[in-house]
């Protein structure tokens, strides 16, 4: 709870001014019975009209102070609530950006999504009613037992009776009402899954012609939810007539006790008529209160899913680089034993001591089978994660002792799963360098062979991408990535599988302007195609996390029988 | 043929009614006639619902009537009616209206509860049993989480209307129409007050309402644009962190995150003071007639217990006000939602009659076939060819050539718009659907699983298969090796569409699932892309077997997979601009010839 103190402190007073004006509604609540008591014993006892009168435009007016408290409570507690939950967005967000790969990979994109969002909402909206019940239900509850017992102390003892196995019989009720529940939200997800699939596989089922199959599924689980809908809700349909019965036989009891003094001359007839009055008071602020308590625990459960995010230890940090000042300079990049997995705990490395060299300007190709560890192993240049064994230098300095901004803005990196954003192609570009002109840019999109197509479009560079880029084709998509980070101007590129959609004639117009123009630049090359890494300076072969060989094409072709085999596949039987 | 075919007509209407999303309801009457009509199984405990609201408002109103009496005759005027025996008396007959009124309420909460969920199993069944019926452009056409939004949010907010507006609305109504009518017999004067007041309640009410629903319409845009954001920047998260974009990211969120505040402060203030505006309202109400009832009572004699009475009226009015102003929004959520299921409920779905094959032999006949997703804009144009049965006939080509759009019309997913393609000498259009689909087994890039065990999963090829089947076509797919080292074997249990698997061991099983299957026709859609080289070479054997006695269309990006092929086929903008054997190609020297030797690359 501590956590969130922060987020409360900055507006503490919309916390004390919100409940402060719901108390005036409770103090009127409370006032009104007993004034409109005053009117019966004394005025109309007394014949006197104009105490009536007063005493009636008095409760006018407290009813008015009424509306007036509620209104300001509800400014209150709205702007206390609101705020609460953008701050905590805010930080929320802010967290997430500081977050390495490895705390993304943790917990998954949509689940982030949904912290984000419906979380932080429930938990506004809890705040919002927490802080407009939590004295108003209380307040009424305690004044109004507390006139009752001014009026009548022996006629109050009924309450003394009913609230509490009221209380204990609501408790009951919850407790048995959570666990069926939480059965119901499990049958909810179920559902939720079995129609996602459903949808996802339409072509599937259709092709296998298994209509009447997954109609059976989908009939399982739905009958599956109607029995569990109908088990939790039974529970919580006894809620309201239990309350109702409560309230029913005080009204029963107070009439007859309270009927019994009045008759005795122990009682008068306005105070039989306030203390009904209270009698619905305590039994409506009790059930605002349960209300709140069931609301709570939906919200609980938001507030760990927040706090787990806030709580989450961010593994990798430059807090105790060394050289925080120092810039990649050349981009000469050595790995020296590098060991590296993912989970801690698994036995598996992913990568296993992994050495080699480039020299700042060389062009370095990597080539392997699917699951063999090159992008792991370029992430580490970025210092995207930690290595666990080894070391890995830019510029013979270790990555950790970069800043993370220095150390990544010196390098240049087209993902292989890469993402464009919504917005125009100029704003997506100048994600590489945000004061670039649009000379600059232009000529970034040339050299990666993206300024033609782009000025095809009817808007040219003002184009509207959609969002992750879904309104241009793949390789337009991977070509606008790598203007991307040229605009960046790195010592080091590294494209990560990164024209495998683009044709070998374009593709081969981007590497003669990569070895041409950016020669001074390292370039790491990530590829399937054999003919995209056979002109590079030095050619890394990668198989389940090792290294098999290190050198030129025409080295590895005779010391490499992995690089022959997958040469051969590609390339030699087509001259066969 | 026309050229535009039922489908696509279907689809265009499926595009134009989702396309507005609109909280009112456009068709209110047959909606509701609609919604009536899933009821209908359950009309008797409707009825008995709506019976129990009835007595147990009547027993509401009358317990509370009972009190002036009871104050009236046996408290005040205790000596002259009988004593202490008949306040007992009038005690408990009113203690047993109150009895009846809450047994009332009980067994309506009860027989709604049936009927609703009763309701919503229906609506969800029939959408779901629809939706299965549905021509595949449908579901290419809406996106996914739009239809699930319709199972969970519409259904949802149908089934809580169902269960608790309708009758709060009913018994609110009851409620203000049966206290209007015990006001005006205890006192009609003083039912003036509160006559005039009403108005002035309802209008501030319904002012508050238009009022909070204009700010909250303007939350919802600034959530949605706040949620964009958030969507974006997440799943872009990695781009965000490599170039070092995390501050300006901040930044964007920033502007939407407090913008949405302002917003949400006012829409959630305005929604908020509905109820202290008009609860105290109604204590202004109960204020003026507790003045003017002690007024009455010392100028026209009105009685104490009347007042009593009378006041617990007043009190009582504004809550059902209060409720019916507020179960109005959700009325029109819940007809909104409702027509959001009917608008599916209602779309034309596959015609699936027609012949039934049998001894289906697997010749595939296309005769200038021309299609197009779009009208005008045709994907393919003039293609003709012919698969005899076991051969193999292979689609090359870049992206957008055409390649799948082959697949959707074998299948029939989508109906040609000229031109015939014909099964073993019939036109696929005159055979029934499911018979035609059934003699067709596909492989797809898009690998999706389904909860379950991986043996469920590879069965979905043919549901009769025994245990050993399964694990045959497991190692024909080479899959069977991968799947004894999963902790529980052909047991494990894949969730979340598999996501525990590969990409690649996924397209694993799914050739398994397809080398179950018995259909004379295969279609293979880059069923080996995420398979690395080495692997897809080892699998090779055993695809060789899959295919040997069927025919089959493979489309595949490595062209390595489709030497052997019987017949291959270039395409390019629709079109076959080259066909023949693998060597006949290359002697070509064209198109091929230039993708075989790397002078050219696929898109």
């Amino acid at each position: 709870m501590k956590l969130f103190l922060k987020y409360i402190k900055p507006y503490v007073y919309y916390y004390i001014l919100g409940p402060i004006f719901m108390l005036v509604e409770v103090a009127g609540e409370i006032i009104l019975p007993w004034l409109l008591s005053k009117i019966i014993n004394v005025g109309a006892a007394n014949h006197d009209v104009g105490y009536i009168t007063r005493i009636g435009l008095v409760m006018v007016l407290v009813a008015v102070c009424m509306a007036v408290g509620g209104v300001l409570g509800a400014w209150f507690a709205a702007n206390a609530a609101m705020n609460f939950g953008a701050d905590l967005r805010m930080d929320l967000f802010e967290k997430i950006q500081k977050f390495s790969f490895n705390n993304i990979d943790k917990f998954s994109t949509g689940s982030l999504i949904t912290r984000l969002t419906n979380d932080i909402t429930q938990i506004q909206n809890m705040i919002m009613q927490t802080l407009r019940a939590c004295l108003r239900s209380p307040g009424i509850l305690i004044g109004a037992i507390t006139m009752a017992f001014v009026i009548s102390p022996s006629l109050a003892i009924v309450f003394i009776i009913v609230v509490p196995v009221l209380v204990i019989s609501i408790i009951i009720i919850m407790k048995k009402a959570f666990p069926r529940f939480k059965a119901l939200q499990n049958s909810i997800d179920c559902l939720n899954s079995c129609v996602q699939e459903g949808l996802v596989n339409i072509r599937l089922i259709k092709s296998f012609v298994r209509k009447d199959y997954e109609e059976k599924r989908f009939d399982e689980h739905n009958k599956d939810l109607f029995d569990k809908n109908i088990h939790a809700m039974n529970i919580m349909i006894k809620y309201q007539p239990v309350m109702t019965l409560a309230l029913n036989a005080t009204t029963v009891a107070v009439v007859w006790f309270g009927g019994n003094m009045i008759i005795g001359g122990k009682m008068q007839v306005g105070d039989l008529t306030a203390f009904i009055n209270y009698i619905v008071q305590i039994m409506g602020s009790l059930t605002m209160l349960s209300i709140v308590f069931l609301n709570w625990a939906r919200a609980v459960a938001s507030f760990r899913r927040v706090r787990e995010v806030l709580e989450e230890e961010i593994d990798l940090t430059d807090d105790n680089a060394l050289y925080k000042e120092r810039k990649v300079e050349d981009g000469n990049i050595s790995f020296k034993n590098v060991s590296f997995r993912y989970y801690k705990n698994s036995e598996e490395n992913v990568l296993s001591n992994i050495s080699f060299d480039v020299k700042a300007g060389q062009t370095l190709a990597i080539i392997g089978p699917t699951g063999s560890g090159k992008t792991t192993l370029v992430s580490l240049i970025s210092r995207l994660y930690d290595v666990d064994a080894g070391e890995v230098c830019v510029d013979g300095v270790n990555v950790k002792e970069y800043s993370l901004d220095n150390l990544r803005n010196g390098i240049g990196m087209v993902l292989q799963k890469n993402t464009l954003f919504s917005g125009d192609i100029y704003e997506n570009l100048r994600w590489g360098n945000e004061n670039a002109d649009e000379k600059t840019i232009a000529q970034a999109a040339a050299d990666a062979q993206a300024d033609k197509f782009i000025r095809g479009f009817r808007e040219g560079y003002n184009t509207q991408l959609g969002q992750g880029g879904s309104n241009v084709s793949g390789g337009q998509k991977q070509r606008l990535c790598i203007a991307r980070a040229l605009l960046k101007h790195p010592k080091i590129l590294i494209l990560d599988d990164s024209t495998s959609a683009v044709d070998t004639a374009t593709e081969k117009y981007i590497r003669d302007v990569l070895y041409g123009k950016y020669s001074d630049m390292t370039k790491i090359i990530i590829a399937q195609r054999i003919t995209s890494v056979m002109e590079a300076d030095e050619i890394l072969v990668m198989d389940n996390g090792c290294v098999k060989g290190f050198g030129t094409h025409e080295e590895l072709l005779k010391t490499c029988p992995l690089y022959k085999e997958i040469f051969d596949i590609q390339i030699s039987k087509e001259v066969g | 043929m026309p050229p535009m075919g039922g489908v696509t007509g279907a689809m265009k209407g499926t595009g134009g009614s989702m396309g507005k999303k609109k909280e009112r309801p456009k068709n209110t009457k047959n909606t509701i006639i609609r919604l009536f009509s899933y009821m209908k199984e359950t009309k008797l405990q409707l009825a008995g619902a709506l019976c129990c609201v009835l007595a147990s408002t009547v027993s509401t109103l009358a317990a509370s009537y009972m009190l002036r009496p009871v104050i009236n005759n046996y408290i005040i005027g205790f000596n002259e009616n009988g004593g202490i025996k008949s306040l007992a008396m009038a005690l408990v007959v009113m203690a047993s209206v109150y009895l009846l009124g809450v047994l009332a309420t009980y067994f309506q909460a009860k027989l709604m509860l049936k009927v609703s969920q009763r309701a919503m199993f229906s609506l969800r069944r029939d959408l779901f049993v629809h939706m299965q019926k549905l021509p595949v452009s449908f579901f290419d056409m809406n996106s996914k989480g739009d239809l699930m939004s319709r199972y969970t949010n519409d259904v949802d907010v149908v089934g809580e209307m169902l269960n608790s507006t309708a009758v709060q609305l009913f018994s609110g109504i009851m409620t203000l129409v049966g206290t209007f009518a015990m006001m005006i017999y205890t006192n009609i004067w003083l039912s003036l007050i509160t006559f005039v007041m009403a108005p002035v309640i309802i209008y501030s009410g319904r002012f508050l309402v238009s009022r909070s629903r204009k700010y909250y319409a303007a939350q919802q845009k600034s959530l949605g644009a706040l949620n964009g954001c958030i969507e974006e920047t997440i799943s872009g998260q990695r781009v965000v962190k490599v170039f070092c974009h995390e501050k300006q990211a901040v930044e964007d969120f920033k502007k939407y995150n407090y913008d949405l505040k302002d917003k949400q402060i006012k829409a959630q203030f305005f929604g908020g003071i509905m109820g202290p505006v008009v609860g105290n309202l109604g204590q202004v109400n109960y204020s003026l007639t507790a003045m003017i009832g002690g007024i009455l009572c010392v100028l026209k004699g009105f009685d104490i217990g009347g007042l009593t009475i009378f006041v617990t009226y007043a009190r009582q009015f504004s809550r059902p006000i209060n409720e019916i102003t507020m179960q109005m929004n959700t009325i029109f959520s819940a007809l909104a939602g409702a027509e959001r299921v009917f608008d599916i409920c209602d779309m034309e779905v596959e015609d699936v009659t027609g012949d039934i094959p049998d001894n289906v032999k697997g010749e595939i006949v296309m005769d200038d076939v021309t299609f197009g997703y779009r009208k005008d804009t045709p994907v393919l144009k003039h293609i003709s060819l012919v698969a005899k049965k076991g051969q193999k006939i292979a689609f090359v080509g870049s992206t957008g050539a055409g390649k799948t759009t082959i697949t959707n019309l074998l299948t029939r997913f989508y109906e040609i718009w000229d031109g015939g393609i014909t099964l073993d000498g019939r036109d696929i259009r005159t055979l029934n659907m499911e018979e035609l689909r059934k003699n067709i087994a596909l492989v797809l890039q898009d690998t999706h699983l389904f909860t379950g065990t991986v043996m469920e999963n590879i069965r979905y090829g043919r549901l009769d298969a025994s245990d050993e089947e399964v694990i045959a076509a497991a190692k024909t797919a080479n899959a069977d090796y991968f799947i004894r080292h999963l902790s529980e074997g052909y047991d494990t249990v894949l969730e979340g569409d598999g996501s525990n698997l590969s990409q690649g061991q996924r397209q694993l099983l799914n050739i398994a699932r397809a080398a179950l299957s018995k259909a004379p026709v295969l279609i293979m859609d880059e069923a080996t892309s995420s398979v690395d080289t080495i692997t897809e070479r080892q699998i090779q054997d055993g695809m060789d077997r899959l295919m040997s006695d069927r025919t089959t269309f493979v489309i595949a990006h490595r062209l390595s997979t489709i030497r052997n092929a019987d017949a291959i086929m270039v395409l390019e903008n629709g079109e076959i601009i080259e066909w023949g054997t693998h060597e006949q190609l290359l002697a070509m020297k064209g198109r091929y010839y230039e993708l075989y030797t790397g002078k050219a690359e696929l898109d």
